[in-house]
């Protein structure tokens, strides 16, 4: 009778003394689901992804050619056609990583230094309230406030301020017919879409920054402006960099954006789309898709080399 | 000369804190001058309104005789070493030193031979390029001490420094840090909730309760004539005893455990009591016997002897008259002001 009542405990029991006595068994087991994810499908696709980059396409007959070649990489600096689109792309992405760093510093700059409890929850939920609505919707959202008849221009007319509108328009490249149909308002929807991206591990480094640190810098006679520069900046860059990979890397690998926003020249994010899709080149879509990567590895290298992580 | 702090009728007022009530005190230049009290006490509070990081309601905080009550921080001629230390992470030590010269554009060679020579004041010379998360709790202390000393301030404020390290190390360091004091002679103002690192280490003290000063005094008068049951208790451990147990009447009296003998048997009369023995701690030197009496808790420590008394039976307390010492009332809390 005993048996049987302590049988199913005993399985458990034993399997927990197990876990106990050898934690290491414990942890591999805990590791390799995550583990084969990451290698097998996460970096397995990345590299095939690689590889592709490196195939050709038979102009002839459409297939891929599997044989090694650098002409699919070459044709990105080589076709001017290409050599806009990464350009464009880069451009931008720098751009709206750039209005996003601006904005979103004072903001999480507010909300850890400024707000406590209740108030800062609500910013929190400010922050993350659009991310709670589809992407798509947002996107549309933009393209309906940019357009001609939309909310801005209502706006600006209000305020007698349509020449300066116009003035925006008339921008050489930058500009359009509409706000909703030139490079200027892609900028704006860019960034606003990923500005909570930039804003919240600009908060998180900022909330890390203990306010003794500060008090200390301003005990040693440093000025306001000082303990910025010293103390507050240096502790910061972390969480800047890190937002900056995100809003960087999301704008360029972005192919709805631009379809939807802005002038019917191409970005890399929908050239691989097409090029995978309907144009059937994988090669090149893949050759396009290591842009993004190159340019990030190089980015942070460079932010690396500036120290942004010394602080970590 | 000018006093290195005078505070006239500060108050602070968070919410409906009274934080700081009306606190007036002087401090002399070259003193080593502590506040003590619990936590919520006002201690801290008035700490960093000289420091100058929270701005008073009301009164005045005068610096070596000029008015601060309105400068911030940094036009103040006063640093403080803060409790967490504050060492800025992304700095090496040598730097965090120089911090308060590189503010004032001291050029670099000239700021880090000066880092320098305050590392070595402080023991630490070889750990100029560690980085704060390097250091051991104890190296992070001096440190921070090397850092608010290079400016060479006139007044130092020290929000317990020593109160994230093991009890050895304290020890080391308040030594050390009375004889930094004493070598420089800068004015020291000490924070703390330890009765006995404020004892050992202060010139005077100041021991706060409902952000009012109770008493202020050497050591050696706060602990043999506290003036209120709050002091009596907080410094050292006191017996409180009601006049009219002892037949003297009214009020209250203060009586050190060391000051009261313990004698097997019931032997009653003056300056006597007797008890029924509770408890006998023997602690090495000394042994602490707790008495019950009518009611009452009293504790008698006395030198370690071969006298046992058993549980349970009847003890005599004595003492000396002289021993005695009368207490007036403290300042009451905010509970019972409203009732008053």
């Amino acid at each position: 009778m005993t048996g049987t009542v302590q049988k199913p405990r005993g399985v458990r029991r034993s399997l927990s003394d197990l876990f106990y006595l050898r934690p290491r068994f414990l942890l591999l087991l805990l590791l390799v689901p995550p583990l084969l994810w990451m290698g097998i499908i996460y970096l397995g696709s990345l590299f095939n992804l690689l590889l592709y980059s490196f195939y050709s396409i038979n102009d002839f007959t459409g297939q891929v050619e599997y044989r090694f070649t650098l002409d699919t990489l070459r044709s990105l600096f080589t076709t001017p056609a290409n050599t806009d689109i990464v350009i464009r792309t880069v451009l931008m992405a720098l751009a709206v990583t750039l209005a996003c760093g601006v904005l979103a510093f004072p903001i999480a700059f507010y909300m850890a230094f400024y707000t406590r409890g209740n108030v800062r929850t609500i910013w929190y939920m400010l922050v993350l309230l659009p991310l709670w609505s589809s992407y798509l919707v947002r996107v549309y959202a933009g393209r309906l406030i940019l357009a001609q008849e939309g909310v801005v221009s209502w706006f600006f007319a209000q305020l007698h301020l349509s020449w300066l509108l116009e003035a925006i328009l008339k921008t050489p490249v930058l500009g359009g017919p509409s706000l909703s149909s030139s490079y200027f308002g892609m900028f704006l929807v860019f960034t606003y879409i990923w500005l909570p991206y930039m804003i919240l591990p600009v908060l998180a480094s900022l909330e890390r920054v203990p306010k003794s640190l500060i008090q200390a810098s301003a005990d040693l006679g440093a000025r306001p402006g000082q303990t910025f520069r010293k103390v507050v900046w240096p502790l910061a860059v972390p969480g800047v960099a890190a937002g900056s990979i995100f809003t960087f890397s999301l704008t360029l690998g972005d192919y709805i954006i631009p379809q939807v926003v802005g002038q019917p020249g191409f970005f890399i994010g929908q050239m691989v789309y097409i090029q995978q899709g309907t144009a059937g080149n994988i090669p090149l879509a893949a050759a396009f898709s290591v842009v993004p990567i190159v340019v990030i590895t190089l980015y942070l290298l460079l932010v690396r080399r500036l120290g942004a992580f010394d602080a970590l | 000369m000018d006093n290195a702090v005078q505070l006239v009728n500060l108050s602070c007022v968070f919410g409906s804190v009274r934080a700081v009530d009306g606190v007036s005190l002087e401090i002399h230049p070259g003193e080593f001058f502590s506040m003590l009290g619990p936590s919520g006490s006002g201690k801290t509070t008035c700490l960093r309104l000289i420091g100058g990081f929270e701005a008073p309601s009301s009164g005045q905080i005068l610096l070596f005789g000029q008015d601060a009550s309105k400068l911030p921080p940094y036009a103040r001629d006063v640093n403080t070493v803060f409790q967490d230390y504050a060492l800025f992470p992304h700095m090496n030590v040598l730097d965090n030193v120089a911090y308060a010269l590189m503010v004032r554009g001291v050029p670099r060679p000239e700021r880090h031979k000066r880092a320098g020579e305050m590392l070595e004041l402080v023991k630490l010379s070889g750990m100029e390029n560690r980085r704060p998360s390097q250091l051991s709790g104890g190296q992070r202390q001096r440190v921070a001490l090397a850092r608010s000393l290079i400016n060479r301030p006139k007044l130092l404020l020290l929000d317990e420094p020593l109160g994230a390290l093991d009890l050895k190390l304290r020890e080391e360091m308040q030594i050390e840090l009375k004889a930094l004091q004493r070598s420089l002679g800068i004015t020291f103002i000490y924070v703390t909730h330890d009765q006995s690192e404020a004892l050992s280490m202060s010139d005077r003290v100041a021991v706060f309760n409902h952000g009012k000063i109770e008493q202020l005094d050497t050591p050696r008068g706060l602990y043999g004539h506290p003036k209120t049951e709050f002091v009596a208790r907080f410094v050292g451990s006191a017996n409180v005893l009601e006049g009219h147990q002892i037949g003297l009447g009214e009020g209250k009296f203060a009586l050190r455990p060391e000051r009261v003998r313990i004698t097997p048997g019931s032997e009653p009369g003056m300056n006597r009591l007797l008890g029924k023995l509770l408890d006998v701690h023997y602690l090495g030197s000394q042994t602490r016997y707790e008495v019950e009496v009518g009611g009452t808790r009293v504790t008698a420590l006395t030198a370690s002897d071969a006298t046992v008394i058993s549980l349970g039976s009847t003890v005599t307390l004595s003492w000396d008259a002289a021993s005695l010492r009368p207490l007036s009332d403290g300042v009451s809390g905010p509970k019972q002001e409203a009732s008053v």
